[in-house]
């Protein structure tokens, strides 16, 4: 029944160089993604959440092949596309399409909002040059803008219509997956919900994979089936939405998942946020790299090498806690937090 | 009942154009309250707080109507150099970049007694002593060796951090926290608010807290204030307000939030775009977006009414009011 994986990463690292230390000698390299594993079905929406730094950026450009990937493989619908032949990375850009966090900034500003969706019908020759015209009125009814803010720039649209725009470019390529990069995280809020309904509406007509970034956890949950929750480069727990944030097995995402704050006056803020900031991704604290600000820590947590991961059906996490250890969380019921206390 | 600390009536900002950006703006603070300043994008929150401290860009807005008394001073009298005296000492504020807002090349320590020195003109050494006990009230681990380090060496939390220990170095009464925590983590966010939380109830700050997140108003404000298109909506205790809206807008807002609560469906929202300043609608700022808006929105500007204990909305049609559960 289960369809294969459209993507798929198999320990996919990133490194970037850094600057400094004596030129020659020592080289410094800053570790974005570590070691990462993770698979999208097609019609699939995954979320990737973490704090900044994490790497979850970094991680949805290197599948896109805008990053190069330092180690492991990229594959894309059966062919591998890291490292891979230049006719797959050429398949890999018609399929694919991203959208970004700054609705202004990923456009042109000279650029009308139709020349911009026809610019990429016409780099990507989806459709002959005189149906130009009419598939950018489609696309733009498509993520609910009327003909009349075609004509106009992005200077005289609104954060929420750009992003419309920007979400028109992206499916002007009939892409297979896209990857959504905090793309409501500019907005503000009665147009978030506008955004998000459409990414929904879209999957069901278009049968759409998507990979969404995204600190706030409340939009993944309402909107992903599957979520991958990274710290400092790697993927520390991934599983089905519901799971995850009913049951979650890794300290780190109970406590990221409590941080959230919810309307709810009788629900207090928690009484012992976690301690301290994520290390800098430069230095990163050998074996689990969560020790430091994790309660549960013990002496093996603290060497080399990192925690096994655990695997249930669906559900993997890097921790030596095994299940029902970290405290189930409820959303309604207001928190005690010495639950998390063994 | 106390009488409250800070008091804004009828508060008007007008751009030299005339185009008003903050509309008669009313509300108080209690000693001890947070207040939740909330609104979107263009609301016209931070350009009110501005107002207040009565740091408006000059030639381009100024205030043209209403008072702000704080204590026994009507501030939007004095002169700048009385203002200076109160600015920092009276009331501090805190911005939502950290990093911008403090000198990259002057020692944390330094940036803090600087405000102390100036306004108590205290010794450098007392200063230095002062600045060493407001890193350690804000939770800064070893203040005496961070006093000498510089921002670039904090994370951003401890930068966050920092920016509150510079505003409240001369034990202010009102601290203005103009969406403090947008640029940091979730659980760093956490740590922030707590600290907040916790100066309040350790100095008797009165606090407004400017945020677009009803989450963390839910979690942190005593009362929270509703803005849009430049006008108040809505005012009154927190459980009032996000248990019993009255103003349509603010029952949306609400309904909108993607809640952390199980569910699938599509979310609720507000159609349409908040308005822009050159173009606000006519009445009611909210009609084109409302759903109960009728001939009389169109044409006619609410005004407030109460709608509970402490708690009024300018809305010519406020939703059906709930009994409490």
């Amino acid at each position: 029944m289960k369809r294969p994986p459209l993507m798929i990463a198999d320990d996919v690292s990133v490194e970037f160089p850094v600057q400094g230390g004596v030129p020659g000698f020592s080289r410094r390299v800053l570790r974005a993604v570590n070691g990462v594993t993770l698979q999208v079905r097609p019609g699939e929406a995954v979320g990737l959440v973490g704090e900044s730094g994490s790497g979850k950026s970094t991680l949805g450009r290197a599948l896109l092949g805008l990053e190069p990937v330092t180690n492991g493989a990229v594959s894309f619908d059966g062919t591998r596309v890291s490292g891979g032949t230049r006719a797959a990375l050429d398949r890999l850009r018609r399929e694919t399409a991203m959208v970004f966090q700054d609705p202004y900034g990923a456009l042109n500003p000279r650029l009308t909002a139709a020349q911009a969706v026809a610019e990429v019908l016409e780099v990507h020759r989806k459709v002959p040059r005189s149906e130009v015209a009419a598939r950018v009125s489609e696309l733009l009814e498509l993520v609910g803008l009327r003909p009349e803010h075609g004509t106009r720039r992005p200077a005289s649209l609104s954060g929420g219509q750009c992003q419309r725009v920007g979400i028109a470019r992206a499916l002007a390529v009939e892409p297979r997956l896209i990857v959504a990069d905090e793309c409501v995280a500019a907005l503000d809020v009665s147009i978030q919900g506008q955004i998000i309904n459409l990414f929904m509406e879209l999957r069901e007509q278009l049968d759409l994979s998507l990979i969404f970034i995204a600190h706030d956890l409340a939009i993944v949950r309402r909107l992903c089936d599957r979520v991958a929750v990274m710290y400092l480069g790697r993927i520390v727990e991934e599983g089905p939405t519901e799971q995850v944030f009913t049951d979650p097995r890794h300290p780190y995402t109970a406590a990221l998942i409590r941080a959230i704050p919810e309307i709810d006056p009788d629900r207090p803020l928690p009484a012992t946020p976690l301690d301290g900031d994520p290390p800098s991704p430069m230095r990163l604290p050998p074996g689990c790299a969560f020790h430091p600000r994790c309660p549960h820590a013990r002496s093996e947590c603290r060497g080399d090498p990192p925690p096994a991961e655990r695997t249930e059906p669906g559900r993997r996490w890097s921790c030596i806690l095994g299940p029902g250890t970290v405290a189930p969380l409820t959303t309604k019921q207001p928190e005690t937090d010495r639950e998390e206390t063994p | 009942m106390t009488a409250p600390v800070l008091t804004v009536d009828g508060l008007t900002v007008e751009t030299t154009e005339g185009q008003r950006i903050v509309d008669g703006l009313s509300f108080d603070l209690a000693p001890g309250e947070i207040l939740g300043l909330v609104g979107e994008s263009g609301s016209g929150k931070t350009v009110a707080c501005r107002a207040l401290m009565r740091l408006l860009p000059p030639r381009a807005m100024s205030i043209t109507a209403g008072t702000v008394t704080l204590g026994a001073d009507e501030l939007t009298g004095l002169s700048d150099a009385q203002m200076r005296k109160v600015r920092g000492r009276r009331i501090g504020m805190i911005f939502q970049n950290p990093t911008a807002h403090l000198d990259p090349v002057m020692r944390i320590g330094d940036q803090i007694a600087e405000g102390v020195r100036l306004h108590e003109g205290v010794s450098r050494r007392a200063a230095r002593a002062r600045a060493v006990e407001a890193l350690r009230q804000v939770g800064i681990p070893d203040p005496e060796a961070r006093v000498d380090s510089y921002a670039h060496e904090f994370s951003g939390g401890m930068r966050q951090r920092a920016m509150i220990a510079v505003a409240l170095a001369c034990d202010p009464e009102v601290l203005i926290a103009d969406e403090p925590t947008t640029a940091l983590d979730v659980t760093v966010q956490a740590q922030i608010l707590r600290l907040l939380m916790e100066l309040r109830d350790r100095k008797g700050l009165s606090i407004i807290l400017i945020t677009h997140d009803l989450g963390v108003v839910a979690q942190t404000c005593d009362s929270i204030a509703v803005l849009y298109g430049g006008r108040l909506c809505e005012r009154g205790p927190k459980r009032e307000i996000l248990g019993r809206p009255a103003h349509r807008y603010t029952e949306g807002l609400i309904r909108c939030q993607p809640t952390t609560a199980a569910g699938t469906g599509l979310l609720d929202t507000i159609p349409g775009q908040p308005p822009t300043l050159g173009d606000m609608p006519e009445g009611c700022r909210f009609h084109p977006r409302c759903p109960a808006a009728t001939a009389l929105c169109r044409a006619t500007r609410p005004g407030t009414q109460p709608h509970g204990p402490g708690h009024v909305a300018a809305c010519h049609h406020p939703a059906t009011l709930k009994e409490p559960a």
